[in-house]
């Protein structure tokens, strides 16, 4: 059931109104009925899988945390009697134990995610080895089935784990609550990757009915249909028409897709975390926020910090981290502070779990060379710029322009372009490829010919050009104005009549401007892919 | 703590941090300021932080982040 769907509408408006109506203290059941329900209408045969996790998290969960309240109950218990070293080897052993129940679950859910997901990449690479090595064996591709939300449930539930056996929170007893949390359905397909802690009063509260509450939802939900229906599917069709002919459009064409892709992207990943986000408003459930601005960042390391906000603070959380800060990494920099000097021996814990991180979540993103290709080089460019910060030290030492307000444009288009050339290889069937058009870039000059009659054979007619404009000077101003607080409060503390021109115009836009019909194609957003 | 607050001096000198008590909440120790306090604190003090003493709370002063070093060297 596509968010997009006049079906997924229905739903939302039965939901809703039984959400309301029936006892506050069964929300949540219902909450989990319609989620499976959700579920159920992208297939049937994945329950298998999402059962398999949610059961095995549970019940590891559970273990973990009697294996806490033990502890401290025996250690309680036998305060007096046991000597420091008794303690801490009960402790360690105790420890061992939590960790062996956590390392077999997140074996079994990142073992079924990889199987399913980078099987078929496996094989081609193997037939590729073997076609290199004269071979003639070929490996056959699997026929394999991919959940729906897979990536995003798995990483959810391992992140309960993982705080589980930290001892962030205690497991959640009630199976069928434990159930909700990890199938969701409006955060199911794109995320964001939301914490345990940060869900739990939501989802289980009981939730009066709150006008304020649900008209903010539902406006945000109206502005996410408006980035995906009005901006992103139009979009899309300038970036098929682009990427799909790479003989004809190279030079400034590859260039102009660059920014539709840009756009299309933001408009599409946002539009559907604004649907998600306001869908949990209206049931009163307050979600994190997965973006901030990010076209904004004046540096890469910043744009990471405000683009997929869950998704890098997930990595950052249960990779980056245990990678950077476990101890035979520390040993490792201990050795390659003596054998390289001070300065880049340091440096080798961080830039060796960076490594390891960019390489997880270029994968994450797809099974594919040109995904990892875009991780690894995103970490390159993070690297670079934590080497030139002295260069940068320098030069603002030197010249007062950090606060001018040219040079912080600069920053920002410096960043905007850069991210948006590394993403030109989501777009190309491969890396060389993807690095061909990049190069025609610079060496094919039809800038003159694209812009009189080239932009006229991308499928686009004059009326999608001004809506597209039009949409992204909208945009341009929601952004603006939001960095001095909500949009929406604003335009609720004017009087009544700007809130209904505002929203009523958005609502006559998505259904006069969406893209529907012969030619569009409303039926995915990118993010459900990964 | 002295050696504490030379160490961190050293990822940035232009901070205060016997005053400050928004090192994380702020951004001014990101994740690669972390790991490189963690390894320098490892090697002055030879105690390990792990993952899960990453939060917030413990890295917002050099006041907490001492309080945990001597908790860890306690255990």
């Amino acid at each position: 059931m596509l968010f997009t769907s006049y079906r997924f509408l229905a739903f939302l408006l039965v939901l809703f109104v039984l959400y309301y109506v029936i006892p506050k203290k069964t929300q949540w059941m219902l909450l989990l009925v319609a989620s499976y329900v959700f579920y159920a209408f992208a297939g049937w045969e994945y329950f298998i899988f999402m059962g398999i996790t949610t059961l095995s998290t549970y019940g590891a969960g559970l273990l973990i945390d009697r294996n806490h309240s033990r502890q401290k109950a025996y250690l309680a218990e036998h305060k007096a009697e046991l000597s420091k070293e008794e303690k801490k080897a009960y402790k360690e052993k105790q420890k061992n134990k939590r960790f062996a129940i956590m390392v077999v679950c997140l074996v079994l859910n990142f073992g079924i995610l990889a199987v399913l997901k980078y099987t078929n990449f496996m094989i081609a690479n193997i037939n590729g080895v073997l076609e290199m090595t004269g071979s003639d064996k070929v490996l056959a591709f699997q026929d394999l089935i991919l959940p729906l939300g897979i990536s995003f449930y798995t990483f959810q539930s391992m992140g309960y784990l993982i705080d589980i056996h930290r001892g962030k929170y205690g497991a959640q007893k009630n199976v069928l609550k434990f159930a909700l949390f990890v199938s969701f359905f409006p955060q199911l397909i794109q995320g964001p990757i939301s914490r345990y802690d940060d869900l739990e009063k939501g989802l289980f509260g009981q939730h009066a009915f709150d006008w304020h509450t649900v008209s903010f939802g539902l406006q945000r939900i109206l502005w996410g249909y408006f980035k995906k229906l009005v901006i992103a599917d139009r979009m899309l069709i300038g970036v098929n028409a682009i990427i799909g002919d790479t003989e004809s459009f190279t030079g400034f064409y590859v260039f102009l897709g660059m920014l539709f892709y840009a756009l299309q992207l933001y408009a599409d990943f946002t539009g559907g975390i604004d649907i998600t986000i306001g869908i949990a408003q209206v049931l009163g459930i307050k979600m994190q926020e997965n973006f901030n601005r990010p076209y904004f960042s004046k540096g890469i390391k910043e744009y990471w910090r405000r683009w997929h906000i869950s998704l890098g603070a997930w990595f950052t959380d249960y990779l980056f981290y245990p990678i950077s800060v476990c101890k035979p990494m520390l040993k490792v920099s201990k050795w390659s502070r003596k054998l390289l000097g001070e300065q880049v021996g340091k440096r080798v814990p961080v830039y060796a779990a960076s490594i390891a991180v960019w390489f997880v979540t270029g994968i994450w993103h797809g099974a594919a060379w040109n995904f990892i290709v875009w991780g690894l080089g995103n970490c390159f460019f993070i690297m670079l710029s934590q080497e030139c910060e002295p260069l940068y030290e320098k030069f603002h030492n030197r010249f007062a322009v950090k606060e001018k307000m040219w040079f912080k444009a600069f920053q920002i288009g410096r960043t905007f372009l850069l991210m948006s050339s590394l993403r030109m290889l989501d777009c190309y069937r491969d890396v060389p490829m993807t690095f061909r058009m990049f190069g025609s870039m610079f060496t094919d000059w039809n800038i003159g010919e694209v812009l009189s009659t080239g932009i006229w054979n991308l499928g686009l007619g004059l009326h999608d050009y001004i809506v597209l404009l039009i949409g992204i000077v909208i945009l341009l101003t929601v952004s603006l104005v939001g960095r001095r607080g909500s949009v929406r409060d604003k335009i609720a503390s004017k009087p009544m009549w700007v809130s209904m021109a505002v929203f009523g115009g958005m609502f006559i836009a998505v259904i006069l401007f969406g893209a529907y019909g012969m030619g569009y194609d409303a039926s995915q957003f990118i993010y459900n892919q990964f | 703590m002295d050696r504490l607050l030379e160490i961190l001096s050293d990822l940035h000198p232009e901070i205060d941090f016997e005053e400050c008590t928004t090192l994380i909440d702020d951004g001014i120790l990101d994740s690669f300021d972390i790991v490189s306090l963690i390894s320098e604190i490892n090697e002055e003090y030879d105690v390990v932080i792990s993952a899960e003493y990453i939060v917030p709370e413990n890295f917002n002063s050099a006041e907490a982040l001492y309080a945990l070093i001597e908790k860890l060297e306690e255990e």
